[in-house]
């Protein structure tokens, strides 16, 4: 199994996440920002979380235009896995990869801590190693983790089950508690929350490794 | 030539840092401020002949996040 883990200036999560990949069996690529073309036969793309150009413009929105970006769009369009962990979430917003918005914290205050999360669906990719209703803990780090969805929206991502894992106790004033939503294929998910940083017991917690744990089963019957 | 674009969220998208300052405003004294929208302001400076549609399609592009903000493109 292959992971390609994006890096883009500013990337701070690119190594935990190449770990986490790495922990469920994966052999990962770290492809650079300025690729055109990413790696024969991955079988997920991972974005990671930092700081991307600064969060310069709008969070992820530098990056979301990037070379490597265009084949990654590709790549999902195919019906490629892609996942993207806090920044990498604002990322695949800004390309259009997931709909919604991540705005500034309703609170206005970076928030950096543990956070019991809920899977509202053991139906995807990235989930299936879970059940539906599991609380996991997992920490959080963001200053623009509100996301933000009209009414319209929100009642189609809940309509097609496409809410991945929303809080328990709302950190940032996300609409409907969502933390992490899915792709209409349910290949693309997206989320605030760092499952990275709770993939091994040194970390506290390992209760992000399913996120992981989930693809491998996917692809090993794939 | 020069083209400035103004950047606002849409009307009905809460805008947390504009009701902090409105929030502060108060506590500096200054009553009837009913509400506050923070945008921004980006300054290009262009090659001469560059269209306004060239402008607006960056702004589609990268210069806004369309779900959220509206834009106005004011060329000088």
């Amino acid at each position: 199994m292959k992971a390609a883990v994006i890096v883009f200036p500013g990337s701070n999560c690119d190594r935990d996440l190449a770990e986490g990949f790495r922990q469920a069996g994966f052999e990962v690529s770290m492809v650079w920002h300025k690729d055109t073309d990413l790696p024969k036969g991955m079988d997920v793309i991972g974005i990671p979380g930092g700081f991307s150009f600064g969060d310069y413009l709008r969070c992820g929105a530098i990056a979301a235009q990037s070379p490597i970006c265009r084949a990654v769009v590709d790549y999902a369009h195919k019906g490629g896995h892609v996942l993207g962990f806090c920044n990498g979430f604002q990322v695949l917003c800004e390309t259009g990869l997931l709909p919604g918005v991540l705005m500034r914290n309703a609170g206005l205050k970076f928030v950096c801590r543990q956070q019991t999360l809920r899977v509202e669906t053991a139906d995807s990719p990235f989930t299936n190693a879970y059940s539906k209703g599991n609380e996991i803990m997992v920490p959080i780090a963001h200053h623009d983790g509100n996301f933000s969805a009209d009414a319209d929206l929100l009642s189609r991502l809940r309509g097609e089950d496409r809410v991945a894992f929303s809080y328990v106790g709302n950190p940032n004033g996300s609409t409907g508690d969502i933390a992490g939503i899915l792709s209409e294929n349910r290949r693309v998910l997206g989320m605030m929350p760092h499952p990275e940083r709770a993939s091994e017991p040194a970390h506290g917690g390992t209760d992000g490794q399913g996120v992981f744990k989930s693809l491998t089963e996917v692809l090993a019957l794939a | 030539m020069k083209a400035r674009v103004h950047i606002m969220l849409k009307n009905g998208v809460l805008d947390p840092q504009g009701e902090a300052v409105r929030h502060a405003l108060g506590t500096l004294g200054f009553d009837g401020v009913n509400g506050v929208r923070q945008g921004k302001v980006i300054e290009l400076d262009l090659a001469e002949g560059t269209t306004e549609a060239s402008v607006k399609d960056m702004c589609e592009k990268l210069l806004a996040n369309t779900v959220i903000e509206s834009y106005t493109i004011e060329l000088t």
